[in-house]
C-alpha cells in the first residue's frame, strides 16, 4: 500500500492540483444551466433558459460589446507598439536601454487602484474625460508592458546567425524580417496578444475608475452582484472559456497539420 | 589578378584589435585555409569578406569590384556557418530554395535546382523534413547545398566541421574536397585544427594575434615555418637558439628542426658535411606504440625531442638507453631558420 502510494505520489499531487484549478470553472459552467431565481447561488434545477436568452438581462450584451471593443483595440495597438519596443530592447544597444528596461516594468508594479485613480484625474485634466476612449488608452498602457516582456524573451532566444544566413542568401533587411525573423518570433507575438486581450477583457479596477457612465462586462457583473448575478453571466463566462480552449486546440492542430504536410 | 585581394585590413572591437592590418591574395578556384588558435582573427577576416563586419581600415576586392562596405546580400559569396544556421521553420527543400527565391528564380526552376543540390549531397530523401529532424552531419550537408546551389564565386566556411564527431569529420573533409574540385569554386575555410588544414588545403594562411604569420602550401608551412609560432602550431618542433644554433654552424638565429627528422647515433659517429649533429645526454625514452620518443639534453644547451617510428619490435630495437652519451643527427636541408 505504502509502496503504491510513494510510486504514485506525483500523480496524486497532480490530480489534486488540477482539480483545485478547474473546480471553479466547473462551477461556472454548471450554474449557467441553473434554473435561478434572483440570486444564482442555490442549485434549483437544470434548464437551458439562460443559454436560449443570453441577452435578456438589461445591459449585459451591451457591456460585453464594450469589452470586446476595448479589448480588441487595445490588444492590436499594444501588441504592435510592444513588439517594436521588444525588438529595440532585445536587439540594439542604445543610450537609456537599461533605464527603459526598468521603466517598462513600472505599470506592472504600480498598484492598480492608485493607477486607476490618477488616470482619471489625468484624463479629466487633459479633457479626454471618462469613457471607452479613456479606458482603451489606459488598457494599451498596461498591456504594453506584458507584451514587451513576452516578446522580448522570444527575441532574445532567436539565433542572430539565422538572420545573418538570410542576408548571406541575398535577402535584404525587409525580406529577412518578413521571411525569417517574424515567423520565428510570431509564436511569442501571438502569445503576447492573447495575454493582452485577456488582461484588458478582465480588467475591473482601472476600468471602473475611467469608464464614466458606460459599462464593460466585468463592471456589469460587479454591479449586478449587488442585486444578484444572472445565470447569463455564467453563460458568457463559459463561452469565453470554450472559445479560449478552442483557440489553443486549433493552434495545436494547425501546428501539427503543418508538420504533417511537410513530412 | 587574384580573385580576392585584401589590402591592409583592420578591425577593432572596443579596445581589442581583432585584425591588425592584413594583406592577402586569394586565387580563383583554390582551397585556402585560415588557420589559427581562437581569437587569432581568422573568423573576423571571414566575416569581413562575407560582409557581416565592417572593417575599420583596408580594402577587399572581389574580381574587379571593391566590396569592402557592401552589405552581405550584394556580394557574390556565400557562407556555411559553424552551427549550420538552417531556418528551423522551413523544410530542407525550402531552406535550399531560399537564396534562389530571393533572387527571383521561377518556382519550378528553383525547385529543380534545389532538389539537384540536395541530391548532390545525397540527401534527397529528407527534402520534406524540418532541420531539427536531421542529424548533425546531415544538417551540415544541407548548409553546404544551400550555399552551393547559388553557384557563388567564393564559398566561405566557418569551422563547418567543428561540431561533428571524428569519423564523420574525416568523411566530410574528403567530401568537401571532392565538391570543391568538381564545382571549381574558391573555398575559404576557417579552422583551428592544423591536421584538417594540412589535409584539405591548397594553401594555408597561419593567423596569430590578428596578424598573418605565414602563407604557403601545407608542405611549405610545415617544412619551412617562417616563425616560431608557425613551427609550434603546425606539429611539434625543436627550436635551437643562441649557442645551440651556432654549434650546428648557424648564424645564431633560431633554427627549427622537426623531431621525426632527427636520428640518434653513438657519440663516436662521424657526421657527413650535409649533416648537423649535437652531442648530449639521453635523458628519457618513452615508448608510445607507433612511435618512441627520445629526449636529449644537448651540451650546447637545448632540449631535443626525437621521434622514431617503430618499424621493428621494441625488444629488437633497443640501441640506446637513458644515460647514454649520444649524437642527435639531421640533414642540414631539413632544418630551417625562423624569425622571432
Amino acid at each position: 500500500m505504502s509502496r503504491w502510494f510513494s510510486k504514485n505520489l506525483i500523480r496524486i499531487y497532480a490530480a489534486i492540483a488540477i482539480l483545485y484549478i478547474l473546480l471553479p470553472i466547473f462551477y461556472t459552467i454548471a450554474f449557467s444551466f441553473n434554473d435561478a431565481d434572483k440570486r444564482n447561488i442555490v442549485w434549483r434545477g437544470f434548464t437551458f433558459e439562460a443559454w436560449l436568452n443570453p441577452c435578456e438581462p438589461i445591459g449585459i450584451c451591451e457591456s460585453l460589446g464594450n469589452s470586446f471593443k476595448v479589448g480588441i483595440t487595445s490588444t492590436i495597438i499594444a501588441t504592435l507598439l510592444g513588439t517594436m519596443i521588444a525588438f529595440a530592447l532585445g536587439r540594439y544597444n542604445f543610450k537609456g536601454r537599461s533605464t527603459t528596461n526598468l521603466l517598462i516594468f513600472l505599470p506592472m508594479a504600480t498598484p492598480e487602484v492608485v493607477l486607476g485613480a490618477s488616470l482619471l484625474s489625468m484624463f479629466i485634466n487633459i479633457n479626454v474625460g471618462a469613457g471607452l476612449v479613456a479606458v482603451t488608452i489606459a488598457h494599451i498602457m498596461f498591456c504594453i508592458s506584458f507584451v514587451v516582456v513576452t516578446v522580448k524573451a522570444r527575441v532574445a532566444s532567436l539565433d542572430p546567425k539565422l538572420e545573418e544566413a538570410a542576408r548571406d542568401l541575398y535577402a535584404n533587411e525587409w525580406e529577412t524580417f518578413r521571411r525569417v525573423t517574424l515567423p520565428l518570433v510570431a509564436p511569442g507575438i501571438g502569445a503576447a496578444a492573447l495575454l493582452a486581450f485577456a488582461l484588458s477583457f478582465d480588467d475591473f479596477i482601472i476600468t471602473n475608475f475611467n469608464s464614466g457612465t458606460v459599462n464593460t462586462f466585468p463592471e456589469y457583473v460587479w454591479t449586478a452582484s449587488l442585486r444578484g448575478v444572472p445565470p447569463q453571466a455564467n453563460v458568457i463566462g463559459t463561452l469565453m472559456f470554450v472559445i479560449a480552449l478552442a483557440l489553443v486546440f486549433a493552434g495545436q492542430v494547425i501546428g501539427k497539420r503543418k508538420l504533417a504536410k511537410k513530412s | 589578378m587574384a580573385l580576392i585581394q585584401i589590402r591592409g585590413l583592420r578591425k577593432t572591437f572596443g579596445s581589442v584589435t581583432a585584425v591588425a592590418g592584413i594583406t592577402l591574395d586569394i586565387e580563383s578556384g583554390e582551397f585556402i585555409t585560415l588557420l589559427g588558435p581562437s581569437g587569432s582573427g581568422k573568423t573576423t577576416v571571414l566575416r569581413m569578406i562575407a560582409g557581416f563586419e565592417n572593417p575599420d581600415e583596408g580594402v577587399i576586392t572581389l574580381g574587379e569590384e571593391e566590396i569592402t562596405h557592401l552589405p552581405p546580400f550584394d556580394r557574390d559569396v556565400n557562407t556555411v556557418f559553424q552551427d549550420y544556421a538552417l531556418f528551423p521553420h522551413m523544410t530542407i527543400q525550402e531552406n535550399v530554395e531560399y537564396g534562389l527565391r530571393t533572387r527571383k528564380v521561377a518556382k519550378a526552376e528553383r525547385a529543380r535546382q534545389a532538389l539537384e543540390a540536395i541530391t548532390s549531397v545525397k540527401l534527397a530523401h529528407v527534402a520534406d523534413r524540418l532541420p531539427h529532424q536531421l542529424s548533425g552531419g546531415q544538417r551540415q550537408r544541407i548548409a553546404l547545398a544551400r550555399a552551393l546551389v547559388l553557384r557563388p564565386k567564393v564559398l566561405l566556411l566557418d569551422e563547418p566541421l567543428g561540431a561533428l564527431d571524428r569519423q564523420l569529420r574525416e568523411e566530410m573533409q574528403i567530401e568537401l574536397k571532392r565538391i570543391q574540385r568538381e564545382a571549381g569554386i574558391t573555398f575559404i575555410f576557417v579552422t583551428h585544427d592544423q591536421e584538417e588544414a594540412m589535409r584539405m588545403s591548397d594553401r594555408i594562411v597561419v593567423f596569430n594575434e590578428g596578424r598573418i604569420e605565414q602563407v604557403g602550401t601545407p608542405e611549405e608551412v610545415y617544412e619551412r615555418p617562417a616563425t616560431r609560432f608557425v613551427a609550434g602550431f603546425l606539429g611539434v618542433s625543436n627550436i635551437l637558439e643562441g649557442e645551440a644554433s651556432r654549434a650546428v654552424g648557424g648564424s645564431g638565429a633560431s633554427i627549427s628542426i622537426r623531431p621525426e627528422r632527427i636520428r640518434i647515433e653513438p657519440d663516436s659517429y662521424k657526421s657527413s658535411g650535409e649533416e648537423s649533429a649535437l652531442v648530449g645526454l639521453l635523458t628519457e625514452v618513452a615508448y608510445l606504440g607507433a612511435n618512441t620518443i627520445f629526449i636529449i639534453e644537448a651540451d650546447a644547451g637545448a632540449r631535443i625531442s626525437v621521434t622514431k617510428l617503430n618499424q621493428e619490435l621494441p625488444s629488437q630495437n633497443v640501441r640506446f638507453a637513458t644515460g647514454d652519451r649520444v649524437l642527435a643527427v639531421w640533414r642540414k636541408n631539413h632544418a630551417s631558420e625562423i624569425s622571432v
